[in-house]
């Protein structure tokens, strides 16, 4: 008995010395909350090794405002409702200057409440769905019309397609997409019957009804395409069924929208060569910021054989547009940061450079690649120009007439043109 | 000439001999003007050039094709000459020169520029490569040939086709053949050769005839003349018809498809469930840990297919050894280090072996990262059995059901036949009377966990090619697998295979009208309802051994 | 079948009157450290924390609810998180409701989800979902009823042991799998959240979230004091028995199921209401809360906490919620590892949970008069109880 009392007492010790261990003084503090564990681990831990790697780099060149840089990690362990405890935690507690993180949208909305009642920073650096603008947040990663319309337009002029097929997960990314699709689709002169939609649980492992669907429908002698949002790891089971059931690029081109580098790493992507994918950013892309950027990757990470993908810019872009806002405003607070960023320009890895607009979202080059037999993309076509993140789409009733600014005198990030008024508070 | 360089390009022989030098002829330097247009023309003007290349009558055609449709032609800027090129193990390129004969050194990727193709372009080669291939010496490779220019009847030489057939000896190739010509005089014959055509296509499968049908058929409607002509009604009947065979046989097809769907479902769920029925049937254990013993078995794949990188053919072969010992001996070691000292608890096991699970799955991703881990198919688990036309199986569905039963009947033979299965049995049903008879009911515990264990990392192995090997892989099938093992009736071998397979088999025929996630959410209600009505699922144990 | 609950009765008001009094203390600390001191202060309680032992409250309501119904009538629930997400859902209408036109496409009348789904009016379950009595009758009803329905199947037709469990599995799965949808008007997987105010107090307001972690306490106090009452009373003895050999009290002419059903649902109205105060304090419902692998978490907190022991339970929650919240923090790499062997050694070393560790703390500082006090580890006697059964 006393053994284990001994054992308790001096666990509850040691959990006790580390809490304090973890203050220092006079350092920036930059909060990671990104899940460390559970099942968006997969994709989220490259991006807090990213971020650990530009405080790392951004140290090395003396730290910010004469200050060091440290991150401080935790684990919101992809349950929704921890993510907003850690960011409570993060901010109030560890009292962070600005937060890299969240990927799922839900996790965004669950960190979101906290953001805004303790005024806190984030920069979220997925693609994601739009219909959102907080001031207390930044959206690095693609809006749908950075990455889904172009992508479209892409399949109809270059590829010929005619008939449809939207599958995707069944959340909010891929349901708003999907409509945003439909309604793009149709107003193309796309018939109904043209296009199919269908929709998946996540993980969803088993495709064989799908897959034949889709060979079913694209059977009719007219070009078929599949724009696919499936989300994370249904990813793999779907292209091993669709390479099994001979369904090549050449017949049926699956354009992918959550498919990068990182999800090709764990797989033989033989079969899928010529598949696409539209995403703001392709580590094939030769450049010399890039090849610098992938260099310090593999060599942060000790592993050669580690890729870069979209997010990992996403989460570069950002950061540095922070350390260049937190410059320009000569100090970390939020608000004074939160202005500064509106016009912060930072090159891109891609080439052309990315510009923070005044709706919180980035203008960035939209680029679509095929899929290469070493798992990287192949960049076949890309916008001539930046396109400007759009958080209202233009496209969905609703949200057409809405618009994000948060400089004055609008500062609102649903502000109605119609009625002008902001139609949230 | 073309027909022996159309072999060896199939044949992927070395290119090497192929650099044939052909005199300097005036055709061939206008296949030079071509190919030095390649480096600098755009993906949207490609498509031409292409056909201008195709067009050439020289024989290097159909090599510089294929290679340009495999993304291995490329540009040698200091030389200025079009290579192919292939990366070696010095993560340089090796050379061979499209036109000259002279070795190349293997320079870096920086010294060349690809000549890019996109998915259209590669369709276009494809056809074009199709037709050139439809006069190969090898039958398969003309197969293959005529099979790609079916589906797409429009790019056919239909001239050439014409002329094959006459000399064609394959009867399955001169089969297709006549049903190409068949299309054809379907589109564009007389009214008698388009009713004698249909005739003749009448019950075969290919979309692409049905296509033809119904394309036919729209233009027949369209034309609004029906009652006037007695020929076009009796066309207009003769296309119904043919059109409605063919989705007859469509639908009984599908209906196959969907067995098949639905058997190879179940076997996946036989695969995750059965070790569970004797860990958590025979044992009594909920072993959380099950579904990481799965993931062990996979990540064993990987490790061994990372140990013998040229052995990809048989990795899973050795795997499956490999796995069951793996899973099997961490599943030992659990059964040693823990469970034992839970006896007489078992629904405390399930807090224990919770935190094994957790435990393990940090450990995966301690030593291999939080990424997912590529694991190949052998050639031999990819594509699939064409059965006809629109009925084919995958083979890795297909070998994976085969497997599924045989560790099935494995198990059940060796708890039923042999003496570890005996005493398994024995202690399973009296410890204390086993015990008395002098079994070593510690022993027989330990190798039981291990057994169980052992066959969920077999499991792990055939799901490492069906889904992805990462820390979560066992999550996602633990729930599946308590719920296949108490529908057929806990310690029940044989309720757990027909469990598996009547849950696989529902999921997949509801799937098509429900969707994937009302499907699923019916079998589950419909599961829960079975429970009331029979308590102890569909085999349940008799005699006092029984729960 | 001596064990704790046979023992004289001044020991067990001893307890209930124990864990009041630490709520009520704890309460009392928090409440006046964080509105009397100033930040900075050594006693000053942050609302970071406030917010904090909130949760882990609510949790603690929801471990409770789950002792009752497996330390003391031998359902081991694997689907208990149904009930706790399904009075998070009934809250979190009534609150979404009250965001009116402040959501982001300012419609009146709709949540934004459903604006957004192009949905032009509320679905019918959503009628009422405006006002707080009717929210507060569906945060026990909906739990309620749906154990009342599942319940009396199940145990009438004598479902038990590991079936029961697999199917409240299943349940609580297809829940799941139900609540994804988006066609089921609950918001699919991003669920509800953007809350503003609860009756008419901002969320965000660090006043608010003191009340509700008030709130939470009397809660729990109140779903402590009812599972007290109900363990000690005659029917109690009669559910411990059902635990103990359903079959012996089968013969003795009780109508075992009619028990069951009854504590099960009791049990399931507490979890709902846990739920109910979880929802405004986290800030979101969303269908990852009917998640099996959540259900196991708590049956976990129960095991870990001491089974059979009411206060166990609360033990259990808080300490393996406090474990996650600082290991998540301290060692975010590696934390599954310390979770995970907490698990292990708990099950090795204290086979009676934390509460287990206690009454031998106990009885050593102060020897029995009677063997009964000593715990008999209720999960043994019951689960060999439940496994003899044929």
């Amino acid at each position: 008995m006393k053994f284990k009392k001994l054992i308790l007492a001096s666990s509850i010790v040691a959990t006790g010395l580390m809490t304090n261990l973890t203050y220092a003084a006079e350092n920036i503090k930059v909060g990671v909350l990104h899940s460390l564990s559970g099942t968006m681990a997969i994709s989220e831990t490259t991006l807090k090794d990213t971020v650990l790697m530009m405080i790392a780099d951004q140290n090395a060149k003396g730290g910010l405002l004469g200050k060091k840089l440290e991150a401080v990690v935790v684990d919101p362990a992809s349950n929704w409702p921890l993510f907003a405890e850690k960011g409570r935690e993060l901010l109030a507690k560890e009292k962070v200057d600005v937060i890299f993180g969240s990927w799922t949208s839900v996790s965004r909305k669950s960190v979101l409440p906290v953001l805004e009642e303790l005024n806190g920073l984030m920069f979220y650096p997925v693609q994601y769905e739009g219909e959102e603008s907080s001031q207390n947040v930044f959206y690095t990663g693609a809006a749908p019309n950075q990455q889904a319309i172009p992508a479209v337009d892409y399949l109809m002029n270059d590829i010929g397609a005619e008939r449809w097929v939207l599958l995707g997960t069944d959340y909010v990314y891929p349901r708003t997409t999907n409509k945003i699709l439909e309604a793009y689709l149709l107003s193309k002169g796309v018939e109904a019957k043209d296009i199919m939609i269908n929709y998946t649980p996540f993980g969803h492992s088993d495709w064989q009804n799908i897959v034949a669907d889709v060979k079913t429908f694209g059977s009719t002698g007219k070009k078929t395409a599949v724009v696919s949002t499936i989300n994370g790891d249904a990813n793999i089971p779907f292209y091993k069924e669709l390479g099994n059931q001979g369904i090549s690029a050449e017949d049926i081109p699956v354009m992918a929208f959550s498919v990068g580098e990182e999800e090709l790493s764990g797989f033989d992507t033989t079969p899928l060569v010529g598949h696409l994918a539209a995403w703001n950013y392709f580590q094939s892309v030769r450049t010399e910021e890039n090849d610098k950027f992938i260099k310090s990757w593999k060599k942060f990470i000790g592993d050669d054989e580690r890729v870069t993908n979209d997010p990992m810019e996403a989460t570069y872009i950002g950061f540095k547009m922070w350390v260049k806002a937190v410059e320009k405003a000569g100090t970390t607070d939020v608000d004074a940061v939160e202005q500064a960023m509106i016009g912060i320009a930072v090159p891109n890895l891609t080439g052309g450079i990315a510009v923070m607009n005044a709706n919180h979202h980035l203008s960035k080059p939209v680029l679509i690649g095929e899929i290469q037999a070493n798992g990287q993309f192949e960049v076949v076509w890309s916008t001539p120009d930046t396109v400007i993140g759009d958080a209202w789409s233009d496209f969905l009733p609703v949200s057409k007439d809405l618009i994000s600014d948060w400089t004055a005198p609008v500062s609102c990030g649903n502000f109605n043109i119609k009625t002008a008024k902001c139609s949230g508070e | 000439m073309l027909r022996i360089f159309s072999l060896l390009v199939f044949s992927c022989m070395s290119w090497f001999a192929l650099a044939e030098n052909a005199p300097a002829t005036e055709s061939n330097t206008q296949f030079e003007t071509l190919l030095a247009q390649l480096p600098s023309t755009k993906l949207s003007k490609m498509a031409p050039l292409v056909d201008k290349i195709a067009a050439q009558p020289s024989p290097q055609v159909p090599e510089l094709l294929q290679h340009l449709m495999e993304g291995e032609l490329y540009y040698l800027k200091a030389a200025n000459e079009l290579v192919y090129a292939q990366p070696n193990q010095q993560q340089t390129y090796d050379l061979t020169s499209v036109l000259k004969t002279e070795a190349l050194a293997p320079v870096s990727i920086y010294a060349l520029k690809k000549i890019r193709t996109n998915n259209r372009i590669r369709g276009q080669i494809r056809d074009l490569l199709a037709n050139m291939y439809l006069s190969n010496s090898s039958p398969a490779v003309r197969l293959q040939a005529i099979k790609q220019l079916l589906d797409n009847p429009s790019k056919t030489g239909i001239t050439s086709i014409t002329r094959l057939i006459k000399t064609e000896q394959e009867k399955e190739i001169r089969e297709l053949m006549s049903v190409v010509l068949l299309i054809e005089q379907l589109e564009k014959g007389q009214t008698a050769e388009k009713l004698a055509a249909i005739s003749q296509l009448e019950g075969r499968l290919e979309p692409t005839v049905k296509n033809a049908l119904v394309k036919e058929l729209k233009k027949l409607s369209a034309s609004q003349d029906l009652s006037i002509s007695q020929d076009k009604s009796e066309l207009h009947k003769a296309l119904t018809r043919a059109i409605g065979q063919m989705e007859q046989d469509g639908d009984f097809y599908q209906l196959l498809d969907y067995l098949f769907f639905g058997l190879s479902m179940g076997s996946v769920l036989l695969l995750a469930a059965i070790g569970l029925t004797i860990t958590f049937g025979v044992m009594g254990v909920i072993n959380m840990a099950h579904g990481e013993m799965m993931m062990l078995g996979a990540y064993t794949t990987y490790v061994i297919q990372q140990t013998f990188p040229n052995l990809i053919e048989y990795s899973l072969l050795m795997a499956v050894p490999a796995a069951f010992l793996v899973s099997g001996l961490v599943g030992v070691l659990i059964e040693r280090g823990v469970i034992r000292f839970l006896k007489g608890r078992p629904l405390e096991t399930l807090l224990a072996t919770f935190g094994i699970s957790l435990i393990l799955q940090q450990l995966v991703r301690t030593v291999f990262s939080p990424l997912n881990r590529q694991v190949e198919a052998p050639q031999w688990m990819s594509g699939s059995l064409e059965i006809n036309p629109i009925f084919s199986l995958t083979y890795n569905r297909l070998y994976i059901i085969i497997f599924a039963l045989m560790v099935f009947f494995s198990l059940l033979m060796i708890l039923k036949k042999s003496s570890l299965g005996l005493h398994v049995r024995a202690v399973s049903q009296n410890r204390d009377m086993a015990r008395a008879l002098s079994i070593k009911s510690s022993w027989v515990d330990a190798i039981t966990f291990g057994l169980g264990s052992g066959v969920a990392g077999i499991a792990g192995v055939a799901l490492s090619q069906l889904t992805n090997v990462g820390p979560n892989l066992g999550q996602d099938y633990i729930i599946d697998s308590f719920l296949v093992v108490v529908f057929g009736g806990v310690g029940s071998l044989w309720g757990t295979l027909v469990a598996a397979m009547t849950l696989g088999t529902f999921n997949k025929f509801l799937e098509p009208s429900m969707g994937p996630v009302l499907a699923n959410i019916i079998v589950l209600v419909g599961l829960v309802l079975f429970i009331q009505k029979r308590p102890k699922g569909l085999f349940p144990q008799k005699g006092r051994s029984a729960e | 079948m001596k064990n704790l609950l046979h023992s004289p009765g001044f020991k067990k008001l001893n307890s209930l009157h124990f864990v009041i009094a630490i709520l009520f203390i704890t309460t009392l600390y928090v409440t006046v450290c964080n509105l009397a001191f100033a930040p900075g202060s050594f006693f000053y309680v942050s609302n970071y924390t406030v917010s904090l032992l909130g949760k882990y409250l609510c949790y603690a309501l929801l471990a409770l609810a789950v002792d009752l119904v497996w330390g003391y009538c031998g359902i081991l629930s694997l689907g208990h998180g149904a009930f706790f997400a399904l009075g998070g859902y009934a809250m979190g209408m009534y609150l979404m409701r009250q965001i009116g036109d402040r959501g982001v496409y300012g419609n009146p009348d709709l949540p934004d989800f459903m604006v957004f789904l192009n949905w032009t009016e509320l679905p019918w379950y959503w009628a009422g979902s405006d006002n707080v009595l009717f929210m507060v009758l569906l945060v026990f009803a909906g739990p309620g009823l749906l154990a009342y329905i599942f319940g009396t199947m199940a145990f009438r037709s004598r479902v038990s042991g590991v079936y029961l469990s697999i199917i409240t599995q299943a349940m609580t799965y297809a829940l799941m799998l139900s609540f994804f949808r988006n066609e089921m008007g609950f918001g699919g997987n991003n669920g509800l959240t953007d809350f503003k105010e609860i009756f008419g107090f901002s969320l965000q307001s660090p006043d608010t979230k003191l009340a509700l972690f008030v709130a939470t306490a009397v809660a729990l106090a109140f779903g402590y004091a009812v599972s007290h009452f109900i363990v000690n009373s005659k029917m109690g003895r009669v559910v411990t028995a059902i635990r103990d050999a359903e079959d012996r009290v089968r013969f003795v002419g009780y109508k075992p199921q009619h028990y069951k059903v009854w504590i099960f649902v009791v049990s399931a109205m507490l979890a709902g209401l846990a739920g109910a105060l979880y929802v405004p304090q986290v800030g979101m419902i969303n269908p990852g809360e009917f998640s099996p692998l959540n259900s196991i978490e708590i049956v976990i907190w129960v095991a870990i906490g001491g089974r059979g022991t009411l206060y166990g339970a609360i033990i259990g929650a808080v300490v393996v919620s406090y474990a996650k919240t600082r290991f998540t923090a301290i060692m975010p790499e590696v934390w599954l590892f310390g979770l995970g062997g907490l698990f292990v050694l708990v099950t090795l070393l204290l086979p009676k949970g934390i509460a287990g560790l206690f009454a031998s703390v106990l009885n050593k500082l102060d020897p029995p008069t009677q063997p009964a006090n000593e715990p008999q580890a209720p999960s043994t006697t019951a689960t060999t109880a439940a496994e003899s059964k044929s």
